[in-house]
């Protein structure tokens, strides 16, 4: 699948109207080892740009933020349980939520495979 | 990075070997490298080697250099012998804590304080400040580089060491809180983990190739290079005090717990009389250990948050401490932290405000784990 990506190191997966998040791999393992997660709640409006949970390492807690406006749509259970998935595998079990998409014109504000290898200095 | 920041004669070696590298008290350290979760059971299954080249060294010397020191510290050291190492803190006239620290003793009137690396400066000037006349003092920190090996195979890996087979039997025999020196090198059983290990004092030309042989002798007994990250998450699990978290300006050793380095019945020291005064009207707020609990949502139960330094404990709605150090502890996988609390609230069911949610937590004792620095260093451990 095509990914999109935000400059807060997010992953965008989008199907139909929604759109799935989670963090990438050049994040993840910057980061270090994910011991807890906060998620937002199912339902709940976010803005583009809102802190909606947290990540935190062993010896840091950074802030999570919606890359896109719309509605909560579903959260991942199991990175509750379980926040090493984020680090093991970012891209498949590892994945954060999804949102219902609210305004569709702001996915072109996300940057491509090439922008995100950019910014990262790949 | 900081071109201004200090580096240590292993700098190069962290980062050509994925440590991840960030500034800390003006160095250039390693805070990690495979992860800090491996990082920290390799300390406690096998051995792990750190530089903690940052420390500061500071050499006392002269005709009243233990009377002087005496007059600085909280411990007594005046009885040890050569070989032996004092854990004391060293306070201000306040009775409050400027650092903790370690005071080997190398001869009668010759003493080495190694302090915390973010206090040097803090704790050289003050020396200076008290100076006298028949006192010397030599900060060697510039020259000094410090690897730790520590870890239930650490005893195997250092005694393989070229250097050591001439004092083989000094060596297997060295008890905790001792030292020995072999040409320009201190080794000296002490640490920040917990475990069995051992710290090494040597000249910075040094450093690298005894890293090295540390590594290649460690090879097959399990050892990785461990960053800050993981010492801090050692030291929490088994109670150890850090400056900046359970120690600090703003209160006494006694409130941090460490009365224990603290002589009393000393003639005189700086902060004596406001510690004395402390104790005998009763010490306002103790460190104590804690449990967050688990949380449970309807029908669910979601991990417990890790309650972070700084985290606010209630009674109620009333105020009753604060949190110096959280993590989730590696060894145990639960959320711990140590805080600072009032004495008037410590038999309560406290809570502990976590991004605005009050939290329940459990009293645990301290240590979270016991530290097995004595014994035999292969011995197993209960939970």
């Amino acid at each position: 699948m095509d990914l999109r990506y935000s400059k807060e190191h997010e992953w965008v997966a989008i199907d139909g109207d929604i759109a799935t998040i989670g963090v990438t791999e050049y994040a993840a393992g910057e980061m270090g080892d994910v011991v807890f997660m906060e998620l937002p709640e199912e339902g709940s409006d976010v803005s583009k740009g809102d802190p909606v949970g947290t990540i935190e390492t062993v010896k840091s807690v950074e802030d999570l933020y919606c890359p896109l406006t719309g509605e909560i749509a579903e959260i991942n259970e199991g990175v509750l349980d379980a926040p090493e998935l984020v680090n093991q595998d970012p891209l498949e079990d590892g994945w954060l939520f999804k949102v219902k998409l609210g305004d569709p014109s702001e996915l072109d504000s996300l940057l491509d495979a090439s922008g995100y290898n950019e910014l990262i200095g790949g | 990075m900081n071109n201004d920041l200090k580096k240590t004669p292993l700098s190069q070696w962290h980062a050509e070997n994925g440590g991840k590298m960030v500034e800390y008290a003006g160095f250039e350290m390693p805070v990690q490298y495979q992860g800090v979760l491996a990082e920290h059971a390799a300390v406690r299954e096998t051995a792990g080697i750190f530089d903690i080249t940052h420390m500061g060294e500071i050499i006392v010397s002269g005709a009243g250099a233990t009377s002087w020191l005496e007059n600085l510290i909280t411990n007594r050291i005046a009885k040890t012998e050569p070989g032996q190492i004092t854990y004391t803190a060293m306070c201000n006239e306040a009775g409050t804590v400027l650092d903790d620290m370690l005071i080997y003793r190398l001869a009668e009137q010759n003493w080495m304080v190694v302090c915390n690396a973010a206090n040097h400066e803090k704790i050289i000037n003050w020396m200076q400040s008290n100076i006298i006349d028949d006192v010397e003092l030599s900060d060697v920190s510039d020259k000094t580089a410090l690897i730790a090996v520590q870890g239930p195979r650490s005893k195997e890996i250092v005694a393989s060491l070229d250097a050591l087979q001439e004092h083989y039997g000094a060596f297997t025999d060295l008890e905790f809180y001792k030292f020995i020196t072999v040409g320009d090198w201190i080794v000296s059983r002490t640490g920040y983990t917990g475990e069995h290990g051992y710290e090494l004092y040597i000249p910075f030309a040094d450093a690298l190739s005894l890293w090295k042989e540390l590594i290649s002798s460690g090879k097959g007994k399990g050892i990785v290079p461990v960053g800050l990250a993981a010492r801090d998450t050692l030291r929490f699990e088994v109670g150890y005090c850090l400056y900046g978290h359970e120690l600090s300006e703003n209160w006494t050793p006694l409130e941090a717990g460490i009365g224990w380095a603290v002589r009393m019945k000393k003639d005189s020291f700086i902060g004596l009389d406001v510690i004395k005064g402390q104790k005998e009207s009763g010490v306002p707020r103790r460190i104590r250990g804690f449990e967050v609990l688990p949380i449970a949502i309807g029908e669910k139960t979601r991990p417990a948050p890790i309650a972070r330094q700084g985290c606010e404990l209630f009674c109620g709605d009333q105020r009753a401490g604060f949190v110096t150090s959280g993590t989730k502890s590696p060894t145990t996988g639960k959320s711990l932290f140590m805080a600072l609390v009032d004495v008037d609230f410590l038999d309560c069911d406290l809570t502990v405000d976590i991004r605005g949610k009050q939290v329940a937590v459990k009293k645990q004792k301290l240590p979270f784990i016991a530290a097995r620095v004595k014994g035999d260093p292969a011995a197993s451990r209960e939970l």
